[in-house]
């Protein structure tokens, strides 16, 4: 008896390191001990032989290749000089970064941190900026995957918060058939990428489809979607809006009805217009969990791979592949290193942004819960 | 003029009148209808001829076309083809997986937030360093592993119990649940290539095992960000008498924290579930034959013939019911779990 109660003592004193450990030693396995071990392979050239895998260190030969190298048309596409608009985007852009500058040099909360912070910030949104408008808005400009990423990236989730939130808008008057409603739109969000990459190959085949008497009509049956780039990517994109703008309902119809009723009362006795409501208190108390679904959905649409790969196979060319497909294809022709550094470069620009952007939006946020 | 008041009618705020319902109701609809066409038409497909098909659209069965069951007969009896296989092994690994990563998981999560954690950086800082070197050895000079291993772990635990303690800058509770969420940003192929080749060199790959745990530590960091917020809401004064009646921390946990917690935990059970069902990419890496789940089922069945819709439709269909009975079923659970990510998050 004794030797029992001693023993689940010293397991009961153990019980803080047991609750967590294990969560501890899986993540520490499988996130930073890969973590490590890839940019090892990143750094080196990988080669398989009899019984296993040999390890060449050659530094950063791998990712030179893919940034100034012959892999450069694939990662970072294709250059041209920059045409007028071009140029007046980018000096737009630089004035908006002085101005930014000075206004903080000229407030009283300077700090080193939060200079550096800024340069990084500015310097790496400069670059990605310009990368964008050499690839997209010159005539010769093709883009790599990390533009096509990019653009999944920013012009998907702005799509998909933006018709979210109009949606939520409409649905938060108290109408019949609410829950029905809510309960529709919830569906998209639980299918898998891959069934949903087969549902729009299906639905755009441009003669069996269920849309072929409408672009029989257009006249446009003798041409594809699938080999026109804007078109591929547009088709990528609407998959992905498709399934994700239902998160953006839910969660910012959840936000909206947490919202008190008396100040809007009270705001529309005083005669205030529907727009003036939202932007002076709807707004406001949305502006939290907006910030929080963007930012949960940046973080997933930057890993982005099941719906170009099945939909596209990441054609015509290279039109649609992200970094994450770039990443498998190189992969599936056995040239690992070259897959991690790409890996590791998709890590980087994902970290990037996300930590901007959570830092650009933390002071509206605190102003907010204020 | 009765009838116009009786059109723009309201009772309260929120409330809306039947002239304004009109415009409302119809971009309701054509959402509701963009949600559900898509659906509609991998049923319809799915009990088509493979003639019906290539005609042309056809929309409405049994007025179009003659639905026929051929399709489904063949992905299901044909035994080449060997469509429960891969089922089961979805049902298997998703469930597997899923109770797994809760039970490690919301263990975590009620950690973070009843119990106080001080890691030291110094420690920390040390480990990864140990880390590094240890692979740079193994990389390198292709030491044995297992040495490395061995050696590694006896200079931390010597470093913990001597030098450690000179150091007293340390962690919080907060920083460590940071730090698992914010595993949830790093990109799946980063880490997928040093999973492939540890499985590869242990014969591991294409077993259950090593899937499940890898689909397991996907999903903590989801279930330690969704369960520690349950477990804020929990009042403490019942754990504290338990604890007062000489109650472990173990007893308390199963006894009394758990089952306070079963709304979080099926909501969290429900959304890692969905997202064991669906993964794609982690599969595509770790399985070959006996693992093969239905999401690479479908992507592989892209003949050289061309796809054969109507194949797959039935395929795809039999992978998104079942999450669509659960999606209508429990609904509320499911949005229960994702609120509290995002709207207290």
């Amino acid at each position: 008896m004794t030797i029992k109660t001693t023993l689940g003592e010293r397991l009961d004193k153990q019980a803080p390191l047991v609750f967590i450990l294990p969560s501890v030693i899986i993540i520490l396995f499988f996130s930073i001990f890969p973590l490590i071990v890839s940019l090892f392979i990143a750094l080196s050239r990988l080669k398989f032989v009899k019984g296993g895998v040999e390890l060449k260190f050659i530094g950063f030969l791998n990712f030179k290749k893919l940034i100034f190298g012959s892999q450069q048309y694939h990662l970072l596409g294709t250059f041209d000089q920059l045409t007028p608009i071009g140029y007046i985007i980018i000096s737009l852009f630089t004035l908006i970064i002085f101005v930014w500058f000075i206004r903080y040099f000229k407030s009283q909360k300077i700090s080193i941190t939060g200079s550096i912070g800024r340069i990084v910030v500015s310097g790496g949104m400069f670059f990605i900026l310009l990368l964008t408008l050499i690839n997209l808005t010159t005539p010769k400009g093709l883009p790599g995957t990390l533009v096509v990423t990019l653009v999944y990236v920013f012009i998907g989730v702005l799509v998909q918060f933006l018709v979210g939130l109009g949606l939520a808008l409409l649905c938060v008057k108290k109408i019949r058939g609410r829950s029905f409603f809510r309960t529709v739109f919830f569906i998209p969000m639980m299918i898998t990428p891959v069934g949903i990459a087969y549902l729009f190959r299906m639905l755009t085949d441009m003669s069996k489809g269920p849309f072929a008497p409408i672009v029989t009509w257009f006249g446009f049956e003798e041409s594809s979607w699938e080999v026109i780039p804007w078109g591929a990517r547009t088709a990528v994109m609407i998959g992905d809006a498709w399934q994700w703008i239902p998160f953006m309902f839910i969660v910012l119809i959840a936000g909206l009805e947490s919202l008190p009723t008396e100040q809007k009362e009270a705001a529309l006795m005083d005669g205030a217009g529907g727009w003036q409501i939202f932007r002076d208190i709807t707004w406001p108390t949305l502006l939290p969990v907006s910030v929080t679904i963007i930012l949960i959905r940046l973080i997933e649409a930057f890993k982005i791979i099941d719906l170009p790969n099945v939909m596209t196979n990441g054609g015509p060319g290279i039109a649609t592949e992200s970094l994450s497909l770039h990443s498998y294809f190189n992969w599936r022709t056995m040239d690992l290193s070259g897959s991690a550094a790409v890996g590791y470069l998709l890590l980087i620009v994902a970290v990037f942004i996300c930590v901007s952007f959570v830092n650009l939006l933390k002071n509206k946020i605190e102003l907010a819960h204020r | 003029m009765k009838i116009w008041n009786y059109l723009n009618k309201k009772r309260n705020i929120d409330d809306i009148s039947v002239l304004e319902s009109i415009p409302l109701y119809t971009i309701l609809g054509i959402w509701a209808f963009i949600c559900l066409f898509p659906i509609y038409w991998v049923l319809i497909t799915s009990f088509k001829e493979a003639y019906v098909v290539n005609q042309g659209p056809f929309y409405i069965p049994f007025i179009d076309f003659q639905p026929s069951l051929h399709a489904w007969e063949f992905v299901f009896l044909q035994e080449s083809l060997n469509t429960l296989k891969p089922f089961f092994n979805t049902v298997f690994i998703a469930f597997i997986s899923a109770i797994v990563s809760l039970f490690i998981g919301s263990m975590a999560g009620y950690a973070l937030v009843r119990i106080h954690y001080r890691p030291k950086i110094a420690s920390i800082i040390f480990f990864l360093l140990l880390l590094i070197i240890g692979v740079f050895f193994v990389a390198k000079y292709g030491q044995n592993w297992k040495i490395v291993l061995v050696c590694g772990l006896s200079i931390f635990i010597l470093f913990l119990l001597t030098l450690s303690r000179r150091f007293s800058s340390s962690l919080g509770n907060d920083d460590i649940g940071f730090w698992m969420i914010s595993q949830r940003i790093l990109p799946p192929v980063v880490v997928v290539i040093p999973i492939y080749i540890f499985f590869q060199k242990l014969g591991m790959l294409d077993t259950y095992s090593a899937i499940i745990i890898t689909y397991v530590a996907i999903n903590i960091p989801i279930v330690v960000w969704l369960m520690r917020d349950f477990f804020f809401s929990i009042p403490i004064d019942l754990e504290e008498n338990a604890a007062l009646d000489g109650a472990t921390r173990y007893r308390i946990f199963t006894t009394i924290v758990l089952p306070l917690a079963k709304p979080g935990l099926s909501a969290t059970f429900m959304l890692v579930l969905i997202l064991c069902w669906n993964e794609y990419l982690l599969s595509l890496f770790l399985s070959m034959t006996d693992t093969q789940t239905l999401p690479l089922m479908i992507a592989s069945m892209n003949t050289t013939r061309g796809p054969q819709w109507w194949y797959m439709s039935v395929i795809i269909i039999t992978m998104i019911i079942p999450v669509i009975v659960m999606a209508l079923f429990l609904y509320r659970f499911i949005i229960r779990g994702i609120l509290v990510g995002a709207v207290k998050g």
